[in-house]
């Protein structure tokens, strides 16, 4: 085992998928000297030479849409969008391209292209910095969406994604790049499209991904203090969801309160409360809470403790539910 | 407010190798050596081309296509371009590049799929390497330069190709590709038909400079060439092609055509252009300068012309009876194909939908 930041959990995974495969590119503005401006990327460019490690000019449309013509070649590019807010000017090439050509030529082309996006906030950062902007990706068919939450996963995730023939999104939790834990390397982890409990409990369940699954795991045990036994889901994989796992649990518990980050109002929260709704209608004992960020842009620094769903606000949803 | 015209006249640095009348002319820096079968063989391209355009555009009258994008008018920069590739060179079109596909030997009825509406293209680009018509404009340059990376990484010695129109060039991704082509001296052509139409918008809505011209200041060479003139474009095309496969870096070439028809069968140009300036473009039509050519330097009888219109009738009857039958997709066929591997929302859609369907048929 060893100790790695998640950053440098997803270095080593991207190290072990390019020794893995010689068609494995990582590409992105200032992936190579310098790294990444998180670091995720370091030393790759030195290990790997400038041709497999691809400092690409500033441009994130151009990183999406020439990273599809090397896949069309047989490659298999890993894309960094530097931060969130960026990924916008690629939005083009992603909906349009990658996550529609293999329909378009159906079947006959396959893009494994994976667009890795350090998401959501708390770094204290300018605008455009601490965004989450996975709805935009999961509802575009065509793209599967995932999200690490720790080292553990961000080291076999990003190896599985790379490894998929399909188009992936990556969402990376930026403010989670240097929290710790030990790492087998070389070790196989969950399947990419599973959802995992990470925390076992019996009267609620708590749903979470990326950034938001410590902040759930620090309020269960808050609650557990307090008597209460709370369950926490990684859902990992955004789309498709793991509705087995889900479903499974909420059946037991018969509260649920989803967590993100991105804002309420149309957010994933919104999908999981209706199918929720769908498959635990007889056994839930409240309406599915959904916390989350507020339907305005994300604020400036110096406001966004309140926008950001913190451990009070989880235990407030996890008392709404339990007053049912 | 508008930037001045470019106008009809083709300036004096046009490429030309053939012109209008059929008249064979030399150019310094681009020679073209072609003998009897080949000049013959450009013109029945030019000739079946034409009429797997126009027996389209009859199909989607009939309402058996939703819509056709005609070529009418830009049959040699598509077939002169087309048909300097190799097969180890990869060619991205846009949705009009009908003649392309008919050089690189992609059957026509798989071209009108995504005009009937039973698919979104289908065909296998690797088969002859013509890729997947592109309808957002201009996101396939930047493939086309991404695949050149591909053969530059491959250590192949091959190009790609890429075709786009003149509003296509003011594209961000259009000009991304330009950067990146130009940064890592990617083996790709940019092939530019300047039809002089972007749907309404003529090309001073584009651009105040000779469309050619913006590959200088990516740092590349551009040239512009007669789009109506199948040899020279044949000829500036191979010459692009050869510099990239030997590692020269990109090369822009804008054919200066015309798109003679409407931008899609959607389309009604008499609402922005006037007559007279198809009439104009007309004495400049791409296949009657090679029959006249053929026909002054002897090298064809009135024989072979009607065999060609013989061979063209022949092909346009096979195609409409082959999009005819061209079958309608099953249900099932929405679930197919959106990932390449196993998925759990695309297993329970397809599931509900069927089951919802049977429900009709007990």
């Amino acid at each position: 085992m060893t100790v790695l930041t998640l950053a440098k959990a997803l270095n080593e995974g991207l190290r072990a998928a390019m020794d893995a495969d010689p068609k494995v590119l990582v590409m992105g503005e200032d992936v190579g000297k310098l790294g990444g401006v998180f670091r995720v990327t370091d030393g790759l460019q030195k290990d790997f030479g400038e041709d497999r490690v691809i400092d690409t000019p500033l441009a994130e449309s151009g990183i999406i849409g020439t990273a599809i013509g090397l896949a069309l070649r047989g490659y298999r590019p890993v894309c960094e969008i530097q931060f969130d807010g960026f990924v916008f000017p690629a939005a083009d090439q992603i909906i349009t391209q990658l996550a529609k050509m293999p329909l378009r030529s159906l079947g006959k082309l396959k893009l494994p292209v994976v667009v890795r996006i350090p998401c959501g906030g708390g770094i204290g950062a300018v605008e455009h910095h601490s965004e989450s902007p996975e709805a935009y990706f999961t509802h575009t068919a065509g793209l599967r969406v995932v999200a690490c939450s720790n080292p553990v996963d961000a080291y076999t995730m990003i190896q599985d994604a790379v490894r998929c023939d399909d188009p992936i999104v990556f969402f990376e939790p930026k403010r989670r790049y240097w929290d710790k834990a030990d790492v087998e390397l070389g070790a196989p982890g969950l399947p990419l499209g599973k959802a995992k409990v990470v925390r076992s409990g019996n009267d609620v369940t708590l749903l979470a991904y990326g950034p938001m699954v410590k902040t759930c795991l620090e309020s269960a045990a808050v609650a557990e203090e307090d008597g209460r036994s709370v369950e926490v889901i990684d859902l990992r994989s955004l789309s498709p969801l793991d509705m087995g796992v889900i479903a499974e649990s909420v059946n037991r518990t018969g509260r649920c309160v989803v967590v993100h980050e991105a804002p309420v109002f149309t957010g994933l929260g919104g999908e999981l409360a209706a199918r929720i709704s769908e498959t635990c209608f007889f056994r839930l004992e409240s309406p599915v809470i959904r916390v989350g960020g507020f339907s305005t842009p994300y604020p400036p620094s110096r406001l966004e403790e309140h926008y950001l769903p913190d451990l009070d606000r989880v235990l407030d949803a996890v008392d709404r539910v339990l007053a049912y | 407010m508008t930037a001045p015209s470019t106008g009809l006249t083709a300036p004096p640095e046009l490429v030309q190798l053939l012109t209008p009348e059929g008249e064979r002319i030399e150019h310094p820096d681009y020679e073209i050596d072609l003998t009897a079968d080949e000049v013959r063989s450009l013109y029945r391209d030019l000739v079946l081309v034409r009429r797997i355009d126009l027996e389209a555009v009859a199909l989607q009258r009939q309402g058996e296509l939703g819509l056709w994008a005609s070529l009418l008018g830009q049959e040699a920069a598509q077939v002169g371009s087309g048909r300097a590739l190799t097969d180890v060179d990869m060619a991205f079109p846009t949705y009009r590049e009908h003649g392309v596909a008919w050089v690189r030997g992609v059957d026509p009825v798989n071209l009108l799929g995504l005009f009937r509406g039973v698919n979104h293209g289908g065909w296998d680009p690797y088969e002859h390497n013509f890729h997947l018509y592109s309808i957002v404009i201009g996101t396939q340059t930047l493939h086309a330069v991404g695949y050149a990376m591909g053969i530059q990484r491959d250590g192949a010695e091959a190009a790609s190709i890429v075709y786009f129109g003149d509003g296509a060039t003011s594209q961000g991704d259009v000009n991304e590709a330009f950067i990146w082509a130009s940064v890592f001296n990617a083996p790709v052509v940019f092939f530019c038909q300047n039809n002089q139409w972007a749907i309404s918008e003529p090309l001073e809505k584009q651009s105040r400079i000779p469309l050619y011209k913006r590959a200088s200041g990516f740092g590349f060479p551009g040239v512009r060439v007669d789009g109506n003139d199948v040899f020279a474009c044949l000829a500036v095309t191979r010459k692009a092609l050869a510099d990239a496969r030997a590692g020269q870096g990109p090369t822009m070439v804008e054919a200066f055509t015309y798109r003679m028809g409407a931008h899609t069968t959607s389309d009604d140009p008499t609402r922005y252009r006037v007559a007279d300036e198809l009439e104009a473009w007309k004495l400049k039509d791409p296949i009657e300068r090679v029959k006249a050519y053929l026909f002054r330097s002897d090298l064809a009888d009135q024989a072979f012309f009607d065999q060609i219109d013989a061979e063209a009738d022949a092909l346009g009857k096979e195609l409409r009876r082959s999009c005819l039958a061209l079958p309608d997709p099953a249900p099932e066929a929405l679930f197919e194909h959106v990932y390449a591997e196993p998925h759990a929302l695309m297993a329970e859609e397809r599931e509900q939908y069927l089951s919802y369907l049977a429900g009709f048929e007990r």
